[in-house]
């Protein structure tokens, strides 16, 4: 066991705000994810202790720091709004699950 | 033969002492003795590869060969490859067959590179052990029990054991770098931005880059060569003059400031590791390098970081995976939005899934500020302190992971142990320096140690130099696992 405390972080075991059954639960929702109840159960022990981890984040004095997404600062580029691509329609769809006429089948979404 | 670096084998095809197909048939031979017992790779079609091989030495025979023409590659299955299957080691993507091919596939094959095959890998890229992969753990090529690190464990094992001479990989925080340590091969992430990410399937987008892997720093710039372009698929690719990474190799180190950060030497760092990086610095004193001690003082926030920006991003990514377009989708459902999670759920493994609801939630109403944009103003920090260390030294040097290769299962039942694998390489991603992992040693056990090379941004034709100057003066970069060709 790697004992990282020294080196990285104090207050590990001392979460901030504890994580619920219900936490778990709407993100897997959100996520589009089946989670049973067991199986919740066991990612809140997991993710509890990853957020031990994230938590020491939060003592940090970040005033004035802009965030960084990446970096070198660069602008999106732009191009011409002109079709380049061909139709390879039969191509992408020959990995689909379920097509038909070159639509991608799936269940009825409105009753 | 297969015991030739690809700088060799270069010379061996521009001599016609053999043929890409005999190379390609020799390699294919290995794989199949040797696969079964190591994992390294997914996907291996010898009808497939000998046609490459074959175009090859046509190509050569009509005097249009380049300088890898004919020259074997192993590829990382994150990377689509038209006609091949493409499964980022998931369930979630185990039927399917890439349409089309990355950018990078795109590059190799055109400078005649031969793809001996799709190389295993931890499900999604994530993870530091190859232990996570639907298809099964690879095994470190020095001792069987052992992991040989992740994500890109195959393409390490694999270059380890002979199977291939070269092979791509990907580091979002640490995955060329460390398992390149834990398997005594050379591994190099570019600096963000130089070589594309289109058709490489996205863990976290801002993180991600693809490099070489190889057993020596000259064939890392070779492979380098051929990778780094730029890609207007890519929206994060950068425009530069090209130029060649090997430029610089003979160049001496007099002269070099070796920056040497305390936090990478302080508690958790295993005495063996410690010893082999020190012995390797002393190696560059004698070569003309002067040490430099530095400071990194927000390097410890640096794996809390990672682990709320790439969660949360790979959430993001893959958001795509539901069944609809391509990979898994579930035999039954009742309705689309349980097709949705019934799909997602069989098709993604625990550590993925952990990962998900991680970043689904610190991107979640009333959580964003708190987490996800506080971490990208600590990213900030941790570059600002590299760009403060380049003031006072041309490249850091530390030990690339704090351990030699572990057993596998040791670390599997928690997965914080896991991450604490990556923390002297995760700040190099999030500052998108690019850094580069060489074998410098052994542990008590006959592991190997790796040693860390992080450069300012786009000076990896020095980092390469620094490497081969300490490869012509040491052989740990030649040493092979028992075992092997």
């Amino acid at each position: 066991m790697i004992p990282y405390a020294a080196f990285v972080f104090n207050g590990f075991f001392t979460p901030f705000m504890a994580l619920t059954l219900d936490d778990v639960q709407r993100a897997a929702h959100l996520a589009r994810i089946a989670v049973d109840n067991a199986e919740a159960e066991t990612a809140l022990t997991q993710l509890t202790r990853v957020f031990g981890l994230i938590e020491d984040m939060q003592a940090v004095d970040i005033s004035g720091i802009e965030p960084m997404a990446h970096a070198q600062d660069l602008m999106l580029r732009l191009r011409d709004d002109v079709v380049t691509e061909s139709d390879q329609r039969n191509l992408f769809q020959s990995v689909a699950p379920e097509v038909d006429a070159g639509l991608y089948l799936v269940p009825k979404v409105i009753e | 033969m297969s015991n030739a670096t690809l700088q060799e084998l270069s010379a061996q095809l521009a001599a016609k002492v053999c043929s890409s197909v005999e190379l390609a048939q020799d390699f294919i031979n290995k794989i199949n003795g040797l696969n079964k017992d190591l994992g390294c790779y997914i996907t291996v079609d010898a009808a497939r590869t000998l046609a490459q091989a074959q175009a090859a030495d046509a190509r050569r025979a009509a005097g249009q060969a380049g300088p890898l023409t004919g020259a074997p590659l192993a590829h990382k299955d994150i990377f689509c490859a038209k006609g091949w299957l493409t499964t980022c080691g998931s369930k979630m993507l185990s039927n399917f067959v890439a349409p089309y091919d990355a950018h990078v596939v795109e590059r190799c094959d055109a400078a005649g590179m031969v793809t001996l095959g799709k190389t295993n890998m931890d499900e999604f890229a994530m993870g530091s052990s190859n232990e996570t992969s639907f298809f099964g753990p690879v095994r470190n090529p020095w001792n069987r029990e052992m992991v040989p690190g992740g994500s890109s464990g195959g393409s390490a094992a694999a270059v380890a054991a002979r199977l291939a001479p070269a092979a791509t990989g990907t580091d979002t925080g640490g995955s060329i770098r460390q398992p390149a340590a834990l398997t005594g091969i050379c591994g190099l992430k570019p600096t963000y931005g130089l070589v594309s990410r289109y058709g490489m399937i996205a863990f976290a987008s801002s993180l991600d880059q693809a490099g070489p892997m190889a057993r020596t720093a000259e064939d890392l710039g070779l492979l380098l060569n051929v990778m780094v372009g730029h890609d207007a698929r890519d929206s994060t690719s950068l425009q530069r003059p090209a130029e060649d990474y090997n430029r610089d190799l003979a160049k001496p180190l007099n002269g070099l400031r070796v920056g040497l950060p305390k936090e990478f030497f302080a508690a958790g760092l295993s005495a063996d590791v410690q010893k082999a990086v020190e012995s390797a610095v002393a190696e560059y004193k004698k070569l003309g390098a002067t040490v430099v001690d530095i400071s990194l003082p927000n390097m410890g926030l640096s794996v809390p970081v990672y682990y709320v920006l790439a969660p949360a991003e790979a959430s993001s990514n893959l958001s795509r995976f539901d069944g609809v377009r391509y990979g898994h989708r579930a035999a039954e459902y009742t309705d689309l939005l349980d097709m949705y999670k019934r799909s997602r759920a069989e098709g993604f493994g625990a550590e993925v899934k952990r990962r998900i609801l991680i970043g689904t939630y610190v991107l979640s109403h009333g959580y964003y500020d708190a987490y996800y944009i506080r971490a990208q103003k600590l990213r900030r920090l941790i570059a600002q302190d590299f760009a403060a260390a380049f003031k006072q030294c041309d490249v850091i040097m530390g030990p690339t992971s704090p351990t030699t290769a572990f057993r596998i299962g040791e670390k599997s039942s928690d997965p914080v142990q896991m991450y604490l694998s990556d923390i002297y390489t995760i700040a190099v991603n999030l500052a998108g320096l690019p850094g580069m992992s060489i074998p410098c040693g052994f542990d008590g056990s006959g592991l190997p140690v790796g040693l860390q090379i992080v450069g300012n941004y786009f000076d990896e034709a020095r980092m390469l130099n620094v490497a081969h100057q300490y490869q012509l003066v040491t052989d740990w970069h030649q040493r092979a696992p028992k075992g092997v060709a």
